[in-house]
């Protein structure tokens, strides 16, 4: 059978108590499959951040079920350490900005998360570079990040977050900052790699000029979600 | 696994080398600290041992001849010869003085009184040769900067220093020259010209000397020359009890007699208790800013890197990565720190006008002191570091 790389059902997410109570997520329902690249759409304070760190386990929801890769996280004893290492070994991050660690070079920026993981320094700068290969930034491998151009960080930060293979990728306004050319190669990219490494990505995004490309988009306003299937075009 | 520190400390070397260096330089001030109080002690010590004494006999009930004033008269170490177990004695006077140089030049020097051959002379001369005529020769210190073959006024007379010594310096750091005895006993207890002329008359006047014939000249006599000396010094023969001769002068002459022990005791736990007391604070406090600065500037750092840290954590760095990596940082600048200050006490050091001990000891302890002190100021950066929420990340 197959199983969903995400699945959750009517969460919720109340911030504060009383008469300062904010609920930013009303019931959220969501289903994404190995190898889908889903768009999460919405206004600001429509509460796609939360969401996003609901899905990244930095936060816990007040209510609702949640599955990732058909385990259920947050329900039972879930410690910190646990979701730390949920989120090393089965969740992948992309920024808005790039955010990579600025004393580290290229390849260290990526293998430090295998490394974190228990990987040895030589098999996870390996694994690094065959990353930096298959983004077309290899040659960038020893540079330092500051000698990066916009674009080319933020293939090290995609490269970054898959390099423990996760099956999950969250990626949070990836093209924000990068003009047309280049914001669709980025999409292209994700999209090569869900089908290369059967991973799911989320990508959250208000930039009208990748939202033709999902097949499948959620919209989020007002802490609810609504589902609406994509022109679905190639980038 | 990566060594995050030593990657961050690679990367800006430069503010880092600069900090650790300005760290460097209140470390090296602390140590330098320690080294005038080891100076000081080690002044004390030098003075005792050059001595050549077993005993020290001064003045009863005084703490003599360098804690308080004590004054005996130079016949007392005849008797003190006769004395079973005394191998030697030799009589010294002390006066601390400013003597002027062929160039006018001021130094300010502890003048000795000696008899020559006898203990208190110097053991060794760095240059030159011993006093051999019994007036207007002198052996200086180095650290007074006078040469042989130079003539120094002391008072009314003319001396010409005729060798060198070294580490010869009086517990508050003077330096040493020494005269034959009869010289110093006349620098020290004659009066100028004027004052004796003025003395003589006032005695004159005095009708209690003119009732018998011979007494006024007799009086006047002894006025114009001095027995007295500061202390004599005792050398105790081979198999005899030290403690055992310093009683029987006691219990028989009428005096105090210290041994090398006690009067060590009385140099470094009294004369100088009062300086030490004033450079362990200095030291106490220096450590606490340079502990408050390491704290404040790792903290800075720390927080410069907040994005860092939080994308570190969201990525999931474990805490133990996230504190090593402070810390490591806070040791790197503290051992930067340290290798500078103790260039930078062993550089300066020397230049000090009082002797400055750098001993390895201290050197060790400063170590430990300075590693465990950025442990702790660590502790602020990484209780802040730990407290980044790894959604600060994501924003929103």
């Amino acid at each position: 059978m197959r199983v969903p790389a995400i699945h959750i059902e009517n969460l919720t997410k109340r911030y504060g108590e009383g008469n300062t109570a904010v609920d930013a997520l009303k019931g959220v329902d969501m289903t994404i499959w190995p190898g889908e690249v889903v768009g999460l759409v919405g206004p600001s304070g429509s509460g796609k951040s939360t969401l996003l760190k609901c899905l990244g386990a930095v936060i816990e929801p007040t209510s609702g079920k949640m599955q990732l890769g058909g385990e259920t996280i947050f329900e039972g004893a879930w410690k910190i350490d646990d979701l730390r290492t949920l989120r090393r070994d089965r969740i992948g991050f992309v920024f808005q900005a790039p955010y990579l660690i600025p004393f580290l070079d290229v390849t260290d920026n990526i293998a430090l998360l295998p490394m974190l993981a228990g990987v040895s320094n030589t098999q996870a700068r390996t694994r690094a570079r065959e990353l930096l290969e298959a983004l077309d930034v290899g040659h960038r491998a020893r540079a330092q990040v500051s000698e990066l151009s916009g674009g080319e960080q933020q293939r090290v930060s995609i490269a970054r977050a898959l390099a423990n293979h996760p099956p999950i990728i969250l990626a949070d306004e990836p093209t924000a900052p990068l003009d047309s050319e280049r914001a669709l190669t980025v999409m292209r990219i994700l999209n090569q790699m869900a089908q290369q490494y059967q991973t799911a990505i989320i990508v959250v995004t208000h930039d009208e000029k990748i939202i033709p490309i999902f097949k499948r988009i959620y919209h989020i306003r007002d802490g609810r979600t609504y589902e609406e299937a994509g022109e679905g075009r190639d980038a | 696994m990566i060594n995050l520190a030593s990657r961050d400390i690679l990367h800006s070397w430069g503010k880092f080398v600069f900090t650790g260096a300005g760290l460097g330089l209140l470390i090296g001030v602390t140590l330098t600290m320690a080294g005038v109080y080891r100076g000081m002690v080690d002044d004390a010590r030098a003075m005792i041992d050059n001595a050549g004494a077993d005993l020290w006999v001064v003045q009863q009930d005084t703490l003599g001849p360098y804690a308080e004033p004590s004054s005996i008269h130079d016949d007392v170490a005849r008797d003190l010869l006769g004395q079973a177990g005394v191998l030697a004695v030799g009589n010294v006077a002390y006066l601390t003085m400013q003597i002027q140089q062929q160039g006018g030049k001021d130094v300010r020097v502890m003048l000795v009184g000696i008899e020559q051959g006898l203990p208190g002379e110097p053991a060794y001369l760095v240059a030159g040769r011993p006093i051999t005529h019994t007036h207007y020769e002198a052996l200086a210190d180095i650290k007074t900067g006078l040469t042989l073959g130079e003539r120094i006024q002391i008072r009314r007379h003319a001396y010409t220093v005729v060798g060198i010594t070294q580490r010869m310096v009086s517990s508050s750091g003077d330096p040493m020259v020494f005269v034959p005895l009869k010289d110093a006993q006349e620098v020290q207890f004659l009066k100028d010209n004027d004052a004796l002329l003025n003395e003589r008359a006032r005695t004159a006047l005095n009708p209690a000397f003119n009732r018998v014939p011979g007494l006024l000249d007799t009086v006047l006599a002894g006025q114009a020359s001095s027995h007295m000396v500061n202390a004599v010094l005792v050398r105790i023969k081979a198999g005899h009890d030290v403690q055992e001769v310093a009683s029987q002068i006691r219990r028989w002459k009428h005096l105090q007699a210290y041994s090398r022990e006690q009067m060590e005791e009385i140099l470094v736990a009294k004369l100088i208790a009062t300086s030490a007391k004033q450079i362990f604070m200095f030291l106490v406090i220096l450590s606490i800013v340079s502990a408050a600065i390491v704290a404040f500037i790792i903290y800075t750092m720390t927080m410069n890197k907040i994005r860092e840290i939080a994308v570190l954590k969201l990525v999931g760095a474990g805490n133990q990565t996230i504190s090593g990596m402070i810390l490591q940082q806070a040791l790197g600048l503290g051992l930067i720190g340290f290798v500078v200050g103790k260039t930078a006490a062993t550089l300066w050091a020397p230049l000090f006008p009082k002797y400055v001990l750098l001993i390895p000891g201290d050197a060790i302890r400063g170590f430990i002191l300075v590693m465990l002190m950025c442990s702790l100021a660590s502790i602020f950066a990484i209780r802040a570091a730990l407290k980044i929420d790894p959604a600060t990340a994501i924003g929103g």
